[in-house]
C-alpha cells in the first residue's frame, strides 16, 4: 500500500502527458490482475470437479471432458477480457 | 533493469509486407487454407476399398476425430450432416495457430482480430439461419426470449438478458477467446525471447547475466511446448462452441 502511494505521489509530479501514460500503465496492471482473480478461481473448480466425477466414473470421462471444456471456454473469457483490456491500456 | 526495452505492439504483431498488401498474416491464412484443401485432395485419390494408410489416415483420423467428439456430443445424430462445415473451421483454425511456433514465422495468424472475428461473423450467420429455418422467425425469437420453466416476474429480467447475450455478444465472446488466447501466447513468446537474447548479450556482469539467460531460455522451450497445446484447444473449442450454438438453434429447449 505504501509503495502504491509513493507511486502516486511520484505521478503527481510529472508533467500532464507523463502522468497519464503513467496512470495508464498502472491501471493496465491492476486490470489484468483483478480480472485473472475471478476466473483462475473458477477454472481451478471447473477442473477440479470434472476429475472428480472422471474418477468416481472412469465410462463417463469423455463427456465430462467435453462439459470440461466448455466450461472452462466460458469461464476463461472474463480474464481474456481482462487481457483485452490491458492491452489497449499499456500499449 | 537490463536496458531491455519491449519493443511496440506493431512491431510485435506486423512483418513488413511481402507484395504490395499482403502481410505476413495474410499470407498464412492463405498458405493454412491450400494445405488444408491439398491434404483432402490427395487423401481421396487413395482407393477407398483398400485399408487407409499415408495421408488418407491423416483424413479420416481428422472426420472421425470431428464426428465423434464434437457432432455426436453436442448436435446428435441427425447433426452429422454438419461434419464438412465444422471440419473446415477446425483445419483452418488449427493450421492458423500452428505458426505460432514455427520458425521463420512465428506469429498465428489468429492472433490479429481480423481472422476469429470474420469466422465468428460466419457462424453468427449460420447459426442464426439454423434457428429461423428449423422453427420459424416468431418461434425462433420465443425461445431466446422465453425459455420455458422460468416463474413468469422473472422474464422481466431474463428476456433482455437473454436475447443481448444470444445475438450480440455470443459471436464477439466467440472472437475474443480465439484472439485473446493466441496473442497472449505469443506475447509471452515474445517476452521471454527478448529477456533471454538481452541475458545473452549483456554488456557488464556478464559471468552472471550470462548463465542466468538459460532460466528463461527454458521457459520459451517450456511455453513452446505449451503453445502447441494451446493452438489445439483453442481450434477445438471454437469448433465445439460453434457446434452448441448449431444444436441450440436447431432443438429448441422443451
Amino acid at each position: 500500500m505504501e509503495a502504491l502511494v509513493q507511486v502516486s505521489r511520484l505521478v503527481s509530479e510529472l508533467n500532464a502527458a507523463d502522468a497519464k501514460a503513467a496512470n495508464a500503465a498502472i491501471g493496465a496492471g491492476f486490470a489484468y490482475g483483478l480480472a485473472a482473480i475471478g476466473p483462475g478461481v473458477g477454472i481451478g473448480f471447473v477442473v477440479g470437479k470434472a476429475i472428480e466425477a472422471m474418477a468416481r466414473q472412469p465410462e463417463s470421462a469423455g463427456m465430462v471432458r467435453t462439459t470440461m471444456f466448455l466450461g472452462i471456454a466460458f469461464t476463461e473469457a472474463l480474464a481474456l477480457i481482462g487481457f483485452v483490456v490491458f492491452i489497449l491500456l499499456g500499449l | 533493469m537490463f536496458g531491455l526495452d519491449f519493443p511496440p505492439i506493431n512491431e510485435v504483431i506486423r512483418w513488413r509486407d511481402a507484395f504490395g498488401n499482403l502481410n505476413k498474416i495474410g499470407m498464412i491464412a492463405v498458405l493454412a487454407s491450400g494445405i488444408a484443401i491439398l491434404i483432402f485432395l490427395i487423401a481421396s485419390r487413395y482407393n477407398a476399398n483398400e485399408a487407409p494408410k499415408g495421408v488418407r489416415n491423416l483424413a479420416e483420423m481428422l472426420v472421425e476425430f470431428i464426428e465423434e467428439n464434437i457432432v455426436m456430443q453436442t448436435i446428435g445424430k441427425d447433426g452429422l450432416g454438419w461434419t464438412p462445415f465444422l471440419l473446415s473451421l477446425f483445419i483452418f483454425i488449427y493450421l492458423c495457430n500452428l505458426p505460432g511456433i514455427i520458425p521463420i514465422l512465428q506469429m498465428p495468424a489468429t492472433g490479429r482480430m481480423a481472422i476469429p472475428l470474420f469466422l465468428s461473423v460466419i457462424v453468427w450467420v449460420v447459426y442464426n439461419a439454423v434457428g429461423i429455418k428449423h422453427q420459424g422467425f416468431i418461434g425462433y425469437f420465443k425461445g431466446i426470449m422465453f425459455p420455458p420453466g422460468v416463474p413468469k416476474p422473472i422474464y422481466l429480467l431474463l428476456t433482455p438478458i437473454e436475447l443481448v447475450s444470444t445475438i450480440i455478444v455470443r459471436p464477439f465472446s466467440l472472437a475474443i477467446r480465439l484472439f485473446a488466447n493466441m496473442l497472449a501466447g505469443h506475447m509471452l513468446l515474445v517476452t521471454f525471447a527478448l529477456l533471454s537474447a538481452a541475458m545473452f548479450e549483456a554488456q557488464t556482469k556478464k559471468f552472471l547475466l550470462v548463465p542466468m539467460g538459460i532460466l528463461p531460455m527454458g521457459m520459451l522451450i517450456f511455453l513452446t511446448v505449451f503453445e502447441v497445446l494451446v493452438g489445439f484447444l483453442q481450434a477445438y473449442i471454437f469448433t465445439i462452441l460453434t457446434a452448441v450454438y448449431i444444436g441450440g438453434a436447431r432443438h429448441p429447449e422443451h
